[in-house]
């Protein structure tokens, strides 16, 4: 299920273009951001469960997601390189594992771990809120990276949807549509995050039931038709 | 012994038909796909190497369907002709992954890298590549397995002369060596200097197949037009219509011209200078009419 030279080609791809620097971006963002509310405000519980869940989880954590779940596959089924992947007796669904793999792996570095900083700098853990928002930012890798993934596959204009996507549905859309929310990873995220701390400060508006079995459902779901889109895709010639 | 078997093979995307009922069978030895551009050629090589599913008919590799099977590529190598090919690696570091997702490893990729000549640059990043040797590196990365069917489209555009004798001498090898090399050109004399066999592709249809010589011969031997403009249009006329290479000459007095229908291109085209010098008339424009490659496979499609 599992190709090394997939992976290697993956995250060389990922990690090597300006997509790096994008992706180092918003987490110094994060850290200085944290370091500037320390440093004129002192450490505050619900100043720094603001920032993490407002900023971080919010924002950050599907950003990049995005970048690197359509990153693993986008620009290679765009330029064509991908047929160089194609062309070889590897299982489809193999090449969409293995890139999943990548591209979470990508995202809890360059999200959980900023939000593990960012959560001691605010508040040195106080209530379990830096380890709770560490640990939604985990779940929600492996989702976003899933979902991201899928959109890469199936779309040449996935960061932009994926964009779309992360900022207008999760943040607008669910702030203002409270249905919006049960459908939205952040939530389930949270949810998780909520079993974490156990205090008042990280909340979810979805059950960790119906959390867990939403983002296994989905998790699981965009990867296998991702695998399916793969095996029929078409490499359209240049005429 | 590789044979590719396309039968009945359509494809079209949308109302618009690419490919048009085409049955042919490439064995052994180098054959080549001929036709103008847009002529349906990279669709027809997208479905022989399982990238496009026909929308009706069967490619099949000595039995076995090339759609949507992935261990086919064990026996098939390819050279897309779009040029992105991670181009953060180093050529060698691209020919080793080739050869490990064949489940090879170091040696296929040195053995290829040698095939090709392209060792003394293997440790350079291939962004900072020629395209002849982009070229060849793909060929590399093809070959690593050693393949008994070699898919290339078109190969020769955009490499220098001395990169295409080198190309063509290494596909002129791998067909000696009893392989099924098929590549697409939309250049007669490229084909020509290559392939013993030719299959011609005109508008998505299978225009004509077989050798060489007898589809050049009909190329050359089509009635050809020219526009001719001289310093006394009816007196070259009369003399021109006198010869049998000439069918037929319509004065054109609107345009200042004659329009001319030779039937012998040779024949006519040492005549023409020949009649003028005699009668004293000056050319001053002789221009074929329908050179056009287009026009060149539409008469081969009508033969």
């Amino acid at each position: 299920m599992y190709d090394p030279t997939v992976a290697r080609l993956t995250y060389r791809g990922l990690l090597g273009r300006r997509r790096a620097l994008i992706l180092g971006a918003l987490p110094v963002l994060l850290i200085v951001l944290s370091l500037a509310v320390r440093g004129f405000g002192g450490a505050d519980d619900q100043v720094a469960a603001d920032v993490l869940g407002g900023f971080a989880l919010a924002t950050m954590v599907p950003i990049i997601g995005v970048i690197a779940g359509t990153g693993a596959i986008g620009p290679e089924i765009d330029d064509g390189s991908v047929v160089y992947l194609l062309s070889k007796p590897v299982k489809r669904p193999t090449i969409i594992f293995t890139k999943l793999i990548v591209a979470i792996a990508v995202t809890m570095v360059f999200s959980a771990v900023p939000t593990l900083v960012a959560g001691l700098l605010l508040n040195g853990n106080g209530q379990q809120i830096a380890v709770a928002y560490t640990v939604a930012a985990l779940v929600a890798s492996i989702a976003y990276a899933a979902i991201f993934l899928l959109l890469g596959t199936v779309t040449r204009h996935a960061v932009v949807f994926g964009l779309v996507y992360a900022l207008v549905w999760e943040a607008l859309f669910g702030s203002l549509v409270s249905g919006a929310r049960t459908l939205s990873v952040q939530q389930w995220a949270l949810a998780v995050a909520q079993e974490v701390a156990g205090g008042d400060l990280v909340t979810s508006d979805v059950g960790l039931p119906t959390a867990v079995v939403l983002l296994l459902v989905v998790t699981a779901g965009a990867t296998w038709y991702a695998g399916q889109k793969l095996r029929r895709l078409t490499l359209a010639g240049e005429e | 012994m590789t044979e590719l078997s396309i039968d009945h093979v359509s494809r079209w995307f949308g109302n618009v038909v690419a490919v048009n009922d085409i049955t042919m069978t490439i064995g052994p030895g180098v054959t080549g796909l001929l036709g103008p551009n847009g002529a349906g050629k990279s669709t027809l090589i997208n479905m022989m190497g399982g990238f496009l599913a026909p929308s009706t008919g069967t490619v099949t590799l000595d039995g076995r369907a090339v759609w949507g099977n992935e261990q086919i590529y064990r026996h098939i190598g390819i050279v897309p002709e779009r040029e992105a090919m991670y181009d953060f690696l180093t050529g060698y570091e691209f020919v080793l992954a080739n050869a490990e997702l064949h489940g090879l490893g170091e040696r296929a990729a040195q053995r290829a890298l040698a095939t090709v000549e392209m060792e003394y640059a293997q440790d350079r990043k291939v962004a900072t590549y020629s395209k002849g040797m982009r070229q060849r590196v793909k060929m590399a990365s093809a070959l690593v397995h050693e393949p008994s069917l070699l898919l290339l489209d078109e190969p020769f555009n955009g490499m220098d002369p001395r990169q295409r004798m080198q190309l063509m001498d290494l596909l002129r090898r791998m067909g000696d060596e009893g392989r099924t090399v098929l590549f697409s050109s939309h250049i007669l004399e490229e084909v020509e200097q290559l392939a013993a066999h030719i299959e011609v592709i005109v508008a998505g249809r299978h225009a004509a197949s077989g050798d060489f010589r007898r589809i050049r011969r009909l190329m050359t031997d089509r009635p050809h037009r020219y526009l001719v403009r001289s310093s006394d249009d009816r007196a070259l006329a009369a003399a021109l219509i006198a010869d049998p290479s000439t069918a037929g000459i319509e004065v054109d007095v609107a345009e200042g011209a004659l329009h001319i229908q030779a039937v012998d291109f040779g024949r006519f085209t040492a005549l023409l200078p020949r009649v003028a010098r005699d009668k004293g008339i000056r050319l001053l424009t002789v221009s074929p009419s329908d050179e056009s490659l287009e026009s060149v496979f539409s008469y081969l499609v009508a033969a």
